[in-house]
């Protein structure tokens, strides 16, 4: 991973916010991510990102489920050691039907919660970068990704403009990496992309 | 951006006029102060209970179940009451969570995370009674189906008791990954507001590096979405499975194909009781009221008083099947040890019916339902109530069976038994006064999430539009 340079805008009203995303999007800026204390509905689509398909990984880990239910429990009880209980069927899908739901219910939580973590890049011990910390408490976050033909002092004069309440300029690690938050590292030093 | 707008007839979801930074130091005061002598209290006093618990379950596994009085024909007595207990107040949390998001109810938002953390507790609790009743405990994994060498000898996938043990074991699951999920956010939250080395350390830990990035919201909201769309059925499930456990068998009492719904409609009237319990203690200890409001307690205590009207309906409707079926057995079951004040158990029946129907029908009235004194002694009747009523399904059924020289009169617990009990009162309290105090009790970036559409300053904001005449309001909202 490599440092990139970005330049911060801290918006405190999110009807303020979509106005300034339209702007400085039409004007050609790349905004890499919008940091809110809350889910803010449309902001995603104002920022043209795309519907989330979590759902469709969730259907997948179910049905996963429900064949491994349905496949074990008639492997079992019809064919690997056939039991005769009151004389009733071997295969006797009805009373298979709890364990069935229950199974395919826990496959797709627990398949769609890892897949939300990893998606996501959340684990225990895992560190990032945060541009400000009151972006969990009542601040939105804009930052915007700068190029080499960036002008920071423009930017962030525009970004002002737009009604953000404080703008600065940050160098930062984009990815993740393993540390703690009591104390103030950040690895990868090496090569500064986009200075 | 489109119109948000909402009645001024609906009470503000929060009150006081909040900013979002309000919301965070209201939420999180209680975690970055020293516990109050109150809480250490009640910590100690529910450790205290817990510790008996662990020793009376100690001798249970050291001397076995013998040490229960339970008898030839009762074989389930407090533990699997217990257990039915317990898991039933689980469910309120997973309603409230799941059910009332997917019905978009704005209210869920102040009593979810609380509700959510009690469901897990409650079902940590429940567990215990059947894993414990096993005796030889350290056998206890045989009801896993594994591949082993006694055959391989497989678990009985028709039985009602296997199904239980993959239900609970789901919804313990399910919810955990719900609650945890739903979680991120507001620790991370505590995170960057920390001041101490080691809560930064811990909740840095604990909040998985959460940075509230558009896309992991948009990620979010779709993960929650789906664990609710799963969890309200699973929630279902598991208390129609558990009523599996009696509707299956064949002895009179049980046999019945209304247990089902019935059980699932017990099981949210006690565990809304049991919410009420809890909230009403936190929203006065941590000064949550405007949070928390009456507004609130009043739409629980509405939801009680439908779901103990379901249940009474459900107990008539017994009555009447064992009556209306002509069944002798049915009837001495019903009509002998359950209805008649005296047969030996029939103050367990008439405590049942005067705590779970009669009682709650004074939520009917509006004054009753924003009391909180009467809700709060309200909540503790029903689940007194809700108790009688799995203790009367198991033990009127039972303890006379078709032998009667193996009948006993009474079946009453050991020490051992309601130590037990006792126990995982303090499992379930010791958890609890631990979350509140670690944790955020109310789910701070949901709120936020209301505040501008529900809160009270909002409110206020709309008295111009609520005085426009419906021409003018079109005229100025239409696109």
């Amino acid at each position: 991973m490599a440092k990139k340079k970005f330049v911060v805008g801290c918006y405190d009203d999110e009807a303020v916010l979509f106005s300034a995303v339209k702007k400085i999007r039409t004007a050609g800026y790349k905004i890499k991510d919008v940091y809110t204390p809350f889910p803010v509905h449309g902001l995603d689509h104002a920022l043209g990102m795309r519907e989330t398909s979590i759902h469709t990984a969730g259907f997948i880990y179910g049905i996963t489920g429900t064949t491994t239910a349905l496949s074990c429990m008639s492997w079992i009880l019809a064919s690997d050691w056939p039991l005769n209980i009151g004389g009733k069927p071997h295969f006797a899908l009805p009373a298979w039907i709890p364990i069935t739901f229950e199974l395919t219910v826990l496959f797709a939580a627990v398949g769609m919660v890892y897949t939300f973590c990893y998606l996501c890049q959340l684990a225990p011990f895992v560190k990032k970068h945060h541009f400000h910390p009151r972006a969990t408490d009542d601040l939105f976050v804009m930052v915007i990704e700068c190029t080499e033909k960036t002008n920071t002092e423009d930017l962030q004069a525009f970004v002002k403009n737009a009604g953000a309440v404080e703008v600065n300029v940050q160098v930062a690690e984009e990815g993740w990496w393993f540390g703690r938050y009591d104390k103030n590292e950040m690895p990868f030093e090496q090569k500064i992309v986009a200075a | 951006m489109h119109l948000k707008y909402e009645s001024q007839l609906r009470e503000p979801l929060v009150n006081g006029k909040k900013t979002y930074h309000d919301v965070t130091e209201d939420i999180v005061r209680p975690i970055e102060a020293k516990p109050s002598k109150l809480w250490y209290i009640g910590f100690y006093i529910a450790v205290a209970l817990l510790l008996f618990g662990i020793y009376s379950v100690y001798r249970d596994v050291t001397y076995g179940i013998g040490q229960w009085n339970l008898n030839k024909t009762v074989g389930w007595g407090w533990d699997i009451t217990n257990f039915v207990w317990w898991v039933g107040i689980g469910h309120a949390g997973t309603l409230i969570s799941a059910i009332l998001l997917l019905f978009r109810q704005g209210w869920r938002t102040g009593v979810n995370r609380a509700a959510e953390a009690m469901t897990i507790f409650a079902v940590m609790c429940a567990g215990q009674f059947p894993i414990w009743h096993m005796g030889r405990v350290w056998m206890g994994f045989f009801v896993l189906p594994y591949p082993n060498t006694r055959g391989p000898l497989w678990v009985n996938f028709n039985s009602p008791l296997l199904w239980d043990v993959f239900a609970i074991s789901t919804y313990f699951t399910v919810s955990l990954l719900f609650w945890y999920s739903g979680l991120l956010p507001d620790l991370a939250t505590v995170r960057d507001r920390a001041k101490t080395k080691l809560r930064k350390y811990l909740y840095g830990v604990a909040s998985f590096g959460w940075n509230g990035s558009t896309k992991h919201w948009q990620r979010h909201e779709s993960l929650s979405l789906v664990l609710a769309g799963l969890s309200a059925p699973l929630v279902l499930s598991v208390h129609t499975i558990v009523s599996f456990d009696f509707a299956t068998s064949v002895i009179p009492g049980w046999h019945t194909t209304i247990f089902p719904p019935y059980f699932v409609a017990g099981a949210i009237f006690s565990g809304f009781a049991m919410v009420q319990t809890l909230l009403l203690i936190v929203r006065k200890v941590f000064a949550m009221e405007d949070y928390i409001t009456i507004g609130h307690i009043e739409a629980m205590n509405k939801v009680i008083v439908l779901t103990g009207s379901i249940v009474g309906c459900a107990y008539l409707t017994e009555l009447f099947m064992a009556f209306y079926s002509q069944n002798k057995y049915e009837g001495y079951a019903f009509f002998y040890s359950r209805a008649n004040f005296f047969s030996p158990y029939g103050w367990a029946y008439w405590g049942m019916m005067t705590c779970n129907v009669l009682s709650p029908q004074i939520f009917w009235f509006k004054k009753l339902r924003r009391n909180l004194f009467v809700t709060f002694f309200m909540s503790v009747i029903v689940n007194i109530g809700m108790w009688f009523e799995r203790f009367v399904i198991i033990v009127t059924s039972i303890y006379r069976d078709y032998l009667p020289s193996s009948w006993t009169v009474y079946y009453s617990p050991s020490i051992w038994e309601i130590g037990f009990y006792v126990g995982t009162f303090g499992l379930f309290f010791t958890c609890f006064f631990l979350f509140a105090k670690y944790f955020p009790v109310i789910a701070i970036a949901e709120i936020k999430h209301v505040l501008k559409t529900s809160g009270e300053s909002f409110k206020e904001s709309v008295d111009n539009i609520e005085k426009q005449s419906a021409a003018e309001f079109a005229h100025e909202y239409a696109h």
